[in-house]
């Protein structure tokens, strides 16, 4: 069961061939026997049987969605109601959230059973998953290698089998990267396309939720649960989402892609850049052109990202301050040794790092030279964007420089960790959506194809990823011991 | 551009968050070359460029000045560290 799609086990459902409860069942039994992956924080194994019931009794009736009674989960930046949302911190560790967040409420109101929460770098920072207080994530594909980051849980669930879709988020590529990593499908949409409300803050005016999957099929029905404007947000955008299935089969003639030169240059494996030129190759045979661009900026996106993302994860996180909840460090003796022991004691490193370096960027003095220099640069870089993209559909290229590395390799050079996340970051600076798909592999590690799109153009970039899929069968591999 | 551990020290007090001392120069270490990666931008020419803070140049949303939400104190005090008669408990600030 844990090898089909949405549609087929909706199909299954309303068959009679299984029940939600069955179907959930296997899947808790699945997370049990591969415990070992740590891809889950935590497990709610009685509110998913729950849901399941729930779901059984819906399909009975005939007022299901395609989601109901599909087992997903959720990663643990998303606050939910009476269940531990940790953000992969100590600070965190006892916080039960007491509201939902928008997309939590919208999957459940679809019907989908919550099989628990899924590990995550600590506060969505990292490339890796190894920042995380509950250890690192292994992925499926080769146990010793890392998953990416931060939604490295995510990713290896949905690679494992161990849910059939979950959600991310994606700061400066942290869907992308881990689902590229784990050979599966991820979209991270337009900024503002879904709600942020309930999604613990990192860097405001870049973080984004979104869906990942084996397919685009499967993605695109998670999307359209997940995407809407909603008040709760004051940075959302009002833009009413489109029918995201229909616009899967849509045929490709006369699509033209970008391949940005910066994008194909120094430090890129030769084995990476050879699956995405057959990535490419294949999109020529469904009728696509090629146009060679450039995005001249790009290399300044690491340097601006990496002051706006700590600047803001800077004033974000203040308000983790051992009063009103999480963690509290024991007899404070006044007001500021209970902020500096409660932050200092529950924050673990790179979160420390980013905090200091934005305070740094925001004090007195350095403001201009650079947060306000940051913001130019990233409308220096959202310009080639708007740029390039009105004239060619959308831009192609590789989501990480290289396939997955091992764990440990490059947990002690945080600079090294950043200059991985260069293909990925300045779509976050410029807000626009983008997917990797897996499209190949690499020492037995899986690749992923970066396609980048237009302001709120995930219908086309479903589209085209579901078009590829339907003539290459890497979507539908499995990692050995997971099949 | 570098930083001392002095510097380091100082920041960490602005963000009221506790270090390690052994960890100070690792930090010192680690900030410089976070520094020295963000000087590259210095290199480009932003004369006349607007920052820019939300990719839609979207400014915030108004709405109308009612009461949406329901005291739901009680819920939130649930989770606190320390809470008494509905309020937050904190070391005493005042001698």
């Amino acid at each position: 069961m844990h090898n089909k799609t949405i549609i087929e086990l909706a199909k299954g459902l309303r068959a009679g061939e299984f029940t939600s409860v069955e179907l959930t069942q296997s899947f808790l039994n699945r997370i049990k026997q591969h415990e070992t992956l740590n891809a889950y924080i935590t497990v709610t194994e009685e509110l998913a049987l729950q849901a399941a019931k729930a779901a059984d009794l819906k399909l009975a009736n005939g007022d299901a969605d395609l989601l109901t009674g599909i087992p997903i989960a959720q990663k643990d930046i998303f606050c939910t109601r009476g269940v531990k949302t940790s953000c992969g911190s100590k600070m965190l560790d006892n916080f039960v959230a007491p509201y939902n967040a928008t997309v939590v409420k919208k999957l459940n109101d679809a019907g989908a059973v919550m099989l628990g929460k899924l590990n995550m770098d600590e506060f969505a920072m990292g490339s890796s998953n190894e920042n995380s207080y509950y250890g690192a994530v292994k992925n499926p594909w080769d146990q010793a290698a890392v998953p990416g980051g931060s939604s490295g849980g995510s990713a290896a669930a949905v690679a494992a089998r161990l849910a059939i879709c979950v959600t991310g988020t994606d700061t400066g590529g942290s869907i992308r990267q881990p689902a590229s990593h784990c050979g599966i499908t991820g979209l991270k949409p337009t900024y503002g396309r879904v709600s942020r409300y309930g999604m613990i803050a990192y860097a405001s005016s870049l973080d984004q939720g979104g869906p990942m999957a084996r397919s685009a099929e499967d993605t695109a029905i998670l999307l359209q649960a997940m995407a809407g404007f909603d008040p709760k947000d004051s940075t959302g955008v009002d833009c009413p989402a489109p029918n995201y299935l229909e616009s899967l089969n849509k045929g490709l003639d006369g699509l033209t892609i970008g391949l940005p030169k910066e994008f194909f240059g120094d430090g890129l494996d030769s084995g990476v850049a050879a699956v995405v030129e057959a990535a490419v190759k294949e999109y020529q045979k469904l009728g696509a052109t090629v146009k060679d661009i450039s995005i001249p900026n790009l290399n300044l996106a690491i340097p601006a990202y990496y002051v706006i993302a700590s600047a803001e994860c800077s004033a974000n996180l203040s308000r983790f301050d051992g009063v009103r909840f999480g963690y509290r460090c024991k007899d404070p003796v006044d007001l500021t040794d209970l902020y500096v022991r409660s932050r200092g004691e529950a924050f673990g490193k790179e979160v420390k790092r980013r905090i200091l370096m934005g305070t740094y960027a925001l004090s007195a003095g350095y403001y201009d030279a650079y947060y306000l220099k940051a913001q130019k640069v990233r409308r220096l870089i959202t310009e080639d964007f708007k740029r390039v993209l009105q004239e060619v559909d959308v831009i192609m290229g590789p989501v990480a420089p290289s396939v997955a590395f091992a764990i440990g390799e490059k947990i002690n050079n945080p600079i090294e960790m950043y200059l991985s996340d260069i293909y990925t970051i300045a779509i976050n600076l410029a807000g626009l959506p983008a997917m990797s798909i897996p499209a190949g592999f690499v020492q037995d590690k899986p690749v992923g194809l970066h396609i980048i799109g237009n302001y709120f153009a995930e219908d086309r970039l479903l589209n085209i990823a579901h078009q590829y899929q339907k003539i290459t069968g890497w979507h539908e591999k499995s990692p050995k011991g997971f099949e | 551009m570098s930083l001392t551990a002095d510097d380091v020290k100082k920041i960490a007090h602005l963000a009221r968050l506790g270090i390690d001392e052994h960890d100070i120069e690792a930090y010192a270490n680690d900030l410089s070359n976070m520094l020295n990666l963000m000087v590259q931008m210095g290199r480009s020419n932003t004369d006349g460029i607007e920052p820019m803070a939300h990719p839609m140049d979207q400014a915030q949303r108004l709405r109308a000045d009612e009461v949406t939400e329901h005291d739901l104190h009680e819920q939130f005090q649930a989770i606190a560290p320390q809470v008494e008669a509905g309020l937050y408990l904190v070391p005493k600030v005042i001698e």
